[in-house]
């Protein structure tokens, strides 16, 4: 057992941060969110140079073969720095997917661009009457000689606007919500029949609705089997919030950092408002929080690569539902602790809080994720 | 970052579970696994024969008689010990007071009491808390009065665990009342045996009588039973408690209630359906169950951070947050096995809690053979969040060590 980053982790940490305390600043982030883009190409560049975007990609296909903890370390400072840029859904998420379940010529072509940064991709495996659920696919597949047609639509496809290709699932058989049936394809930005409807979200990156009017792909843009897809989109989104858990902590402990100074900080009947024992209690409770959160975070990180599928996906849920909870927890009174500063645009706080909020609502919030998890508990039937 | 054991601990983990398999007296065990209470003869039994293992202190280094297993090994042993439904060994001879003794205690206190403890032939005690000091612990009132070579104590403590068993008890006295309230206490260990000290028992609220009031009338204690310094007491009592806090996460122990939890949830019949089907039931199960999974990696944490520090001294106020969680999370899982019982959980009939009981059959019709036990279980343990210093003086400590507020 070991609970702490190795030394190289540890000086990629150090990058990062000396990275965000210099190009990413509250005022520099400011003029990012205000951008067309979303994000700051300046920034997704200088990953590439560090390595970030090739470090989960595997070493047949120019990536540096890390594991999900090194995920977690790159993802934890995505949410210090509350960074913007499309890393968990171009490299965790599709990254992950042509890893694998991609063919050789697919997983060549595509991953060392993932990994260069010139092409970015999007998931779009959700639809907006599934609500959580992966395997509701109304968009159908229907083969046409060794073409494939998809027509439906795919909803809040994160990152999606900047994207240069997507994974889309859609129904190739059975009926709209059977685990089987699923199919998942590669669909270019530019294919025929595709719309885009891009808008921003509530922490400034960008998402987009996809419309899909019998666009043609040829046999090669299928991942996987026919059918068989639902595995691999379930493993993606797995790996996808152990990301978003250590993004989470990341978050937490940025939150617990401005609290506890503002706390030292803050005046109020002549005294720091930190000698109150209520809020003391309130913070104790803060910092409690975040390191079982971090905790669970780590569980996830060493689970999400597993290849067993109910191992995996029980520690994931926990760790989704737990850190839901936790971080609705420190988010909440983060702004509280806060007063009048926690409820405006213009001091960090309410931007993180936003940002952890939202995380707790992608791919399963703490209720849906308790109740996954609480489903394991049932003897075998 | 990794959280798999190694060869070597899965090896150990097997050597650990197959001394309890072999070794553990049936009737020991029989008696856990139904949360019957275990008597003195029954823990001192064991403690004996964890002793002729070479196990007979699991926490303490090789060059005290100790096992010198690190934390991972420890966590091990625990886990499995639990599993087993082996007894916890005297927590307050071997986690409490030997560490202080050993970092502390002159040569020949080590030489004379710690091979005693191992071997089980003194049973020790705690006299901290008084009736007007208990979560304000230095303003402790029972005083020691040197006199030529004796100590002579006079006063009261309460809330003493199994001081009815005990025959010596490490207490907490007054030396001085000079300076500030921790600059006068000293830290003395005084023989049960000694003219002028009496017990009484105090009953809490399960009916059982597992703690103490305990008074000291005149009680001559030689020097040589001070440990340390003369008013330096205060330092070893924190020394003291934070190896306690950190021994109340409990991990092992939460996990077989955890355990146990589910299999009464799969046993109660609720609506023509095992209770665990109730969904609303089954996600308090699931989200103890998540708080427990994360305790077990920050205990952990904590405490191989510790162990990985060379400059640390001793165990830090992180453990406060393992003594916060791990209280309420056993109290949780004690509450949610009372509730599984339903209206089941409402007979007191002292006599069940006997292992030969057989009762009469209307009444016998009320217990699985578990219920018993589990309504008094979740009112005992109430305790736990206010002993070994409060839910509240834990975060009062968080507030001022970690976070500096």
């Amino acid at each position: 057992m070991e609970f702490d980053y190795t030394e190289e982790q540890l000086a990629l940490q150090d990058t990062m941060q000396r990275f965000i305390s210099r190009d990413y600043d509250f005022d520099k982030r400011k003029a990012i969110l205000k951008s067309d883009l979303g994000y700051s190409a300046e920034a997704w560049k200088q990953y590439a140079e560090l390595g970030l975007l090739s470090l989960p990609l595997p070493e047949d296909s120019g990536g540096l073969g890390g594991s999900a903890v090194d995920v977690m370390l790159v993802m934890e400072q995505f949410g210090l720095g509350l960074l913007m840029e499309p890393y968990l859904s171009s490299v965790v998420l599709c990254g992950g997917v042509l890893r694998d379940a991609a063919s050789k010529a697919l997983r060549q072509k595509l991953l060392p661009q993932i990994g260069a940064g010139s092409e970015k991709m999007a998931l779009a495996c959700y639809e907006a009457a599934g609500r959580y659920d992966l395997s509701h696919a109304a968009c159908t597949a229907t083969q046409k000689g060794g073409a494939w047609n998809l027509k439906g639509q795919k909803t809040v496809v994160l990152d999606g606007p900047s994207a240069d290709y997507f994974l889309v699932t859609a129904r190739s058989s059975g009926k709209v919500n059977d685990a089987n049936g699923v199919s998942l394809f590669l669909v270019p930005r530019d294919a025929k029949g595709l719309t885009v409807l891009g808008y921003p979200t509530q922490i400034g990156t960008r998402a987009a609705d996809l419309k899909l009017e019998d666009v043609a792909v040829g046999s090669e843009a299928l991942i996987g089997e026919s059918g068989a897809a639902l595995p691999i989109v379930e493993r993606a989104i797995d790996r996808g919030i152990a990301a978003l858990c250590a993004e989470a902590v990341g978050v937490m402990n940025a939150l617990n950092k401005a609290t506890l100074e503002y706390l030292k900080t803050r005046k109020q009947f002549g005294v720091a408002i930190g000698t109150f024992q209520a809020l003391k209690h309130r913070m104790a409770d803060m910092l409690i929080a975040a390191e079982q959160s971090r905790s669970m975070a780590v569980i996830a990180a060493v689970n999400a690569d597993s290849t067993d599928a109910a191992e995996r996906m029980r520690a994931i849920a926990a760790a989704k539902a737990y850190i839901g909870q936790a971080g609705r927890l420190v988010g909440q009174q983060a702004v509280q602790l806060h007063g009048g500063m926690g409820v405006v645009d213009e001091h960090v706080v309410s931007h993180y809080f936003k940002r952890l909020t939202m995380i707790d609502l992608t791919f399963g919030d703490a209720d849906y994720h308790l109740g996954r998890f609480s489903d394991t508990l049932r003897p075998a039937s | 970052m990794d959280l798999t054991f190694t060869a070597e601990e899965e090896a150990f983990r097997d050597e650990v579970r197959a001394f309890f398999a072999a070794e553990l007296p049936k009737d020991i065990r029989d008696k856990l696994d139904l949360g019957r209470h275990i008597s003195k003869d029954d823990m001192v039994r064991w403690q004996k024969i964890m002793y002729r293992k070479g196990w007979g202190a699991p926490n303490w280094p090789a060059k005290f008689g100790g096992t010198g297993w690190n934390i991972v090994q420890q966590h091990i042993f625990e886990e499995e010990r639990a599993e087993a439904c082996a007894p916890n060994q005297n927590p307050f001879a071997l986690k409490m007071l030997a560490p202080v003794m050993q970092n502390f205690g002159s040569a020949a206190q080590q030489e004379y009491f710690l091979p005693r403890i191992l071997s089980g032939e003194d049973w020790w005690c705690q006299g901290y808390s008084e009736p007007g000091s208990g979560s304000d612990l230095a303003s402790l009132r029972t005083s020691a009065v040197r006199q030529g070579d004796h100590y002579i104590v006079n006063g009261q403590k309460t809330w003493n665990t199994m001081g009815q068993y005990a025959d010596w008890i490490f207490a907490l006295v007054r030396t001085s009342t000079e300076g500030r309230q921790q600059q006068g206490i000293s830290f003395l260990l005084v023989d049960m045996k000694s003219p002028g000290v009496s017990v009484r028992p105090i009953v809490m609220l399960d009916g059982g009588h597992e703690i103490n009031d305990i008074f000291f009338d005149n009680v001559k204690v030689p020097v040589e039973n001070l440990i340390g310094e003369e008013n330096k007491g205060w330092t070893y009592a924190k020394f003291l408690l934070s190896h306690e806090r950190s021994g109340n996460a409990g991990i092992g122990a939460c996990k077989r209630a955890l355990k146990k939890l589910k299999e009464i949830a799969a046993a109660q019949p609720a609506n023509g359906k095992p209770l665990i089907e109730d969904s609303r039931f089954r996600d308090r199960i699931a989200q103890v169950e998540m708080e427990l999974m994360a305790l077990e990696i920050t205990n952990l944490r904590v405490l191989s951070g510790y162990a990985k520090d060379q400059k640390a001294q001793s165990l830090g106020p992180e453990v406060s947050m393992l003594k916060i969680k791990g209280s309420e999370i056993i109290q949780t899982l004690a509450e949610l096995k009372m509730h599984a019982l339903g209206h089941d959980a409402l007979p007191y009939v002292r006599e069940a809690l006997d292992m030969n009981w057989r009762g009469n059959p209307l009444l016998n019709a009320h217990y699985g053979s578990y219920a018993p036990p589990l309504s008094g279980q979740y009112f005992n343990n109430r305790k736990t969040t206010i002993y070994a210093g409060s839910t509240e003086i834990q975060k009062n400590i968080i507030s001022q060590m970690i976070l500096g507020l």
